[in-house]
């Protein structure tokens, strides 16, 4: 199919996207950077904007920019940018192996990173980091700026905090300590597919015990977050296959596990629970 | 603002201009106002790969695109690969492998190939597989598209002959 008719919008500057957002929000516009989820649900017309507002022509928005203790990412960075390590430091390096699970790779030349975070699949990568790691958000509107945690960010899935009038201008997430340890995991029928689950784990060692660990899942719930519960087990704890598995199963535990034609709700709670025991293995390595 | 508007893009180094509507994909536009069809649309909703193009140097899925959007861009299709009767080293790896069959496929995987070679002509095998896989074929299978496009890595590593 093709899509159905819209306005196309080039703004210059983030001020004048942010005017037409509050122009014309109320007759349904959205923000065009990648395009890579929401032209497909256009051919399809599950979408039909009126307008569309394409920030592709705005400078400065693609930035990667390291501060003292945050990575600020632009609205327009991509994917592809996260191919090599973006810094020396864990964070990098756990950047570019989980980029690797998103989509293709001519997705990956044109899908954005904030532009995946404001689609709130359920089953984004790049949404389980920013709540994996409890990333700031940054929302610009003629009503001026502010930011949202991410833990607040999520609502649903394809549902964030964000207004009608809003759009995504950055994401910071928080530099890791050198010796944070991290493991990322996903299941997926197909290479490219959309995972039924996926897990990222993250801690640090202190003699010998695990600290500050944080377990974030997603695909499974309506929208990625962190685990307490199974972070209430690793915390304080000698890692070891045993504790991981432990980990694993107050994910299942806690998981309200979505059902769909992919996979019952039982099934995705079992094999997020694996999800989460490899994804702790390989930040033991 | 729906109406067709003027846009200017080069293909294979060649100047276009064209007025198309908003809503018209960049695919639709090089294959109907351009006139070249050898750009293939399978799915028309980024999946398939059949209508990969570079786009100033990057594959990407040109129906995945508006036209409006590729406003100064340069557009590279299977038509501009060889040069005369001079075939890319793709392309020729392509009959040497028996990479194709029904072909329908075939300019998307040369131009992603070709995209991935540019840009990461010391492209490991893992990475190589897992750049392949974005594309789909559903007759000749995909390991003779990986030895032609191996192939093609070590000729294009060694430059023109």
């Amino acid at each position: 199919m093709k899509p159905a008719p819209f306005t196309h919008h080039l703004p210059g500057t983030v001020d004048e996207a942010a005017a037409l957002l509050a122009a014309h929000a109320a007759e349904d516009a959205r923000i065009l950077a990648g395009g890579q989820s929401l032209v497909p649900t256009m051919a399809f017309r599950l979408a039909r904007p009126a307008h569309l507002i394409d920030i592709n022509g705005i400078s400065g928005l693609d930035g990667i920019a390291q501060n003292a203790d945050s990575m600020s990412i632009g609205a327009l960075a991509r994917h592809c940018d996260f191919h090599r390590p973006v810094d020396d430091g864990p964070l990098g390096a756990l950047l570019a192996a989980v980029v690797r699970h998103i989509g293709h790779y001519p997705i990956r030349m044109r899908g954005t990173f904030c532009g995946s975070l404001a689609h709130a699949d359920p089953a984004s990568e790049w949404c389980l980091v920013a709540a994996a790691l409890d990333a700031r958000l940054t929302a610009r509107s003629v009503r001026g700026e502010r930011e949202i945690a991410a833990s607040a960010f999520f609502e649903w899935a394809m549902t964030t905090a964000l207004a009608e009038d809003e759009l995504l201008v950055r994401a910071a997430l928080p530099r890791l300590a050198p010796d944070t340890r991290w493991g990322f995991h996903e299941f997926a029928r197909r290479a490219g597919d959309f995972a039924l689950a996926m897990a990222l784990a993250l801690y640090r060692v202190e003699d010998g015990a695990i600290v500050e660990p944080r377990v974030g899942l997603g695909g499974v719930e309506a929208f990625p977050r962190r685990i307490p519960e199974a972070e209430a087990v690793l915390a304080g704890k000698a890692p070891g296959p045993d504790l991981f598995r432990e980990a694993g199963a107050a994910v299942s535990d806690a998981a309200d596990a979505m059902a769909d034609s992919h996979a019952s709700a039982e099934y995705r709670s079992e094999i997020a629970a694996v999800m989460v025991e490899r994804a702790l293995a390989d930040a033991a390595r | 603002m729906t109406a067709p508007r003027e846009v200017s893009f080069t293909v294979n180094g060649a100047a276009h201009t064209v007025r198309v509507e908003p809503r018209k994909t960049l695919a639709d536009t090089i294959r109907e106002d351009c006139g070249l069809t050898g750009t293939h649309l399978g799915c028309e909703h980024g999946v398939c790969g059949a209508c990969t193009i570079l786009l100033d140097g990057a594959p990407v899925r040109s129906c995945l695109m508006f036209a409006v959007q590729a406003e100064g861009a340069a557009i590279r299709t299977v038509e501009g690969l060889a040069e005369g009767d001079r075939l890319h080293p793709l392309q020729q790896a392509f009959i040497d492998r028996h990479a194709l069959q029904c072909g329908f496929c075939t300019p998307g995987f040369l131009m992603l190939a070709a995209g991935v070679l540019e840009r990461e002509p010391d492209i490991d095998e893992d990475g190589l597989r897992e750049a392949l896989a974005s594309n789909l074929c559903r007759c000749t299978g995909y390991l003779n598209i990986l030895d032609a496009v191996r192939d093609a890595r070590a000729a294009m590593r060694a430059g023109p002959g």
